[in-house]
């Protein structure tokens, strides 16, 4: 019995050490080609905000969102981490450092909202407004979520994979006839 | 860069963010920038009400002792295209202003989606139409990227002249505009004189005059025609005495220096809240360009100085650009220097066509030919994000690849669309006709914008 718990401990030990995740700021992190991804929940993803802003990350540079509807096994993402349809993928840079740093965000179907980064980083406002108006994802916090690129009153958020884009075929009314 | 403004120079707290500082400085900084994120929400600048109450609000009467909205394009000449400004105004004076954006949208992130990877630079290249070759270099620099390949020495050189060449000829549109708003209309004529010319180069290697669709996953698309040399040559001889004469109708001038000092001044730190990029950051001091802090195809073997200015007003963001088309040529004259022999194109056959001469011989060549042109070739699953430094800030692409031969989801990271949100604080408190000015300094295009 001990023996065998001394050897289940090592091996969970040694299986801990292999499998270990990286982290940073108490984040997993992954590589993605050489590029720093990490990976925060929803409730975290504020506080990561203030911790990131403190660490020398000034400028959030692009915020965006990816629909995963058809391709839900995507790529990059720890076993850990419940994929969801939406991300969000904000992209940060710390000038002093020369670094850039992303983080996916994992968003529900049935809830999509994530806080704003708004109060820290005011940049983001047309960029979250724009994530609403593609996707349909509401940021809590934020001053004017309306859409920006769509006009007012359009019904639906066309980058999703299930918005219909529709198609016009393609008509040859004024080719000449074979002679 | 040298400016002759009478003021003193005060670049305290510029210092205190380019400088390398000690340890434990550094939270003094990170408050500082709290600070202007804070102070820019205080400040209220933006109007945040809806279109149509802005809309109705402009149509009713307002008594004579209120603020007024109006708006101001989407078609009105100062306003570089299709943007539309919601202003609220007491008297001539910017109380808040709200950018109304989207006319010229037409959905190119989700065309992206339906391009396979070869066809996607004819889409990107559309986006920001005064450097269309920016947006397509970005957009192969991410395909390489998760390909994880790297493209010859000759292309990567090609790709260096091209897009300074470029970076020129957006520069020198901008001079045009610049001028043509503030009523300096033959420095209009100037400008689109010389970018004929810039642009007379880029025809004559790519076929285009604009939207080149030049710069392709894998290279470029064409090698560089004879004579190349000659023509650039050419053009780098004729410019510096052009330039000389902008600044002598310019710079000088004090019409044009009270139009533009002082007006629409933004901080360091604003910017960094912001994340605003390009030569608005650049015009505050901070001095950050991603050609030389973070280089990507051959930046790190050129000389050439980053611009920066110390006011962050629109005469310095006008000054810098001039500035920026000397640096420019610095680096197309160290490429005619430096430019290898080679291919112009990865001799992958994944990724690459066979020749033409090849496909009149060879069945599987033609075949080969026929796949990559309708079927495309397949990129490994992945995401990946790739920035460079175009005329208006940093320009980013994030692809994710499903493993197909169409990019699952394709963005780009748009400096004018960013660099849009200073409009408001840029205008509060100022003169209507200082807008114009602010607009024009801004330099945003709308095809990128509204992508």
């Amino acid at each position: 019995m001990a023996d065998e718990a001394a050897e289940a401990g090592g091996e969970e030990t040694v299986d801990e050490r292999e499998i270990a995740p990286e982290t940073l700021f108490g984040m997993l992190l992954t590589r993605s080609l050489d590029q720093l991804v990490i990976h925060p929940s929803r409730d975290e993803y504020p506080g990561l905000l203030k911790t990131l802003h403190d660490d020398g990350y000034h400028s959030v540079i692009d915020l965006t969102g990816v629909d995963y509807l058809t391709h839900p096994g995507r790529s990059g993402v720890p076993a850990s981490v419940t994929t969801e349809r939406f991300e969000v993928v904000v992209s940060m840079i710390n000038h002093r450092e020369r670094s850039r740093l992303r983080m996916r965000i994992q968003i529900p179907e049935s809830d999509p909202v994530l806080a704003s980064a708004w109060d820290l980083y005011p940049g983001t406002e047309a960029m979250e407004r724009e994530t609403f108006d593609m996707f349909g994802i509401s940021f809590d916090g934020h001053p004017d979520l309306t859409r920006i690129l769509m006009p007012e009153d359009w019904i639906g958020h066309p980058l999703r994979k299930d918005y219909d884009i529709g198609r016009i075929p393609v008509q040859f009314k004024g080719a000449p006839e074979n002679r | 860069m040298t400016t002759t403004h009478e003021a003193p120079i005060s670049t305290d707290a510029v210092d205190s963010l380019v400088s390398p500082i000690p340890e434990g400085a550094r939270q003094i900084t990170s408050s500082d920038v709290v600070a202007a994120a804070q102070g820019l929400r205080d400040l209220g600048a933006v109007l945040r009400v809806t279109e149509s109450e802005g809309l109705k609000a402009e149509l009713e009467q307002a008594p004579d002792d209120e603020t007024m909205i109006i708006n101001m394009g989407p078609q009105h000449p100062s306003t570089h295209g299709v943007l539309r400004l919601m202003l609220e105004l007491r008297g001539e004076t910017v109380v808040r202003c709200k950018p109304i954006i989207g006319y010229l949208h037409t959905g190119m992130e989700r065309t992206g989606e339906e391009l396979t990877y070869l066809q996607g630079p004819t889409n990107v290249t559309r986006m920001d139409y005064a450097a269309p070759l920016f947006t397509e270099l970005a957009f192969s620099l991410t395909v390489e990227k998760l390909l994880e390949i790297e493209v010859p020495d000759r292309a990567v050189w090609i790709r260096m002249l091209m897009t300074e060449m470029n970076r020129i000829s957006s520069h020198l549109l901008f001079m045009a505009t610049n001028g043509m708003d503030l009523g300096a209309v033959s420095m209009m004529l100037y400008g689109w004189r010389e970018r004929e010319e810039a642009l007379r180069f880029l025809q004559e290697v790519t076929g285009l005059r604009m939207n080149h669709n030049y710069i392709r996953p894998g290279g470029v698309a064409a090698d560089l025609p004879d004579g190349w040399r000659d023509s650039v040559l050419r053009l780098l001889d004729m410019l510096p005495e052009r330039l000389a004469q902008y600044d002598t109708l310019l710079n000088q001038q004090p019409i044009w220096r009270n139009r533009l000092q002082g007006i629409g001044v933004i901080t360091a730190e604003e910017c960094l809240a912001l994340g605003v990029t390009g030569p608005l950051l650049r015009s505050t001091g901070y001095d950050w360009d991603l050609r030389r802090d973070m280089p990507y195809l051959a930046f790190d073997e050129v000389e050439f100085e980053v611009i920066v200015g110390a006011y962050g007003d629109c005469y310095d963001r006008y000054a810098i650009r001039l500035a920026e088309i000397h640096e420019s040529m610095k680096i197309v004259r160290q490429c005619l220097e430096k430019m290898p022999k080679g291919d112009y194109r990865i001799q992958d056959k994944k990724v690459t066509p066979p020749p033409r001469a090849r496909i009149d011989e060879s069945m599987e060549a033609l075949i080969h030919h026929f796949k990559i042109f309708t079927e495309g070739f397949k990129v490994p699953e992945g995401e990946a994000y790739v920035s460079i430094e175009s005329p208006r800030g940093e320009l980013g692409c994030y692809i994710v690849s499903d493993g197909s031969s169409k990019p699952y989801r394709m963005h780009v990271r748009a400096p004018s669309f960013v660099n849009l949100q200073t409009l408001p604080h840029l205008m509060q408190g100022g003169l209507l006709a200082d807008g114009v000015a602010i607009i024009s300094s801004v330099d945003p295009i709308l095809g990128e914008v509204d992508r």
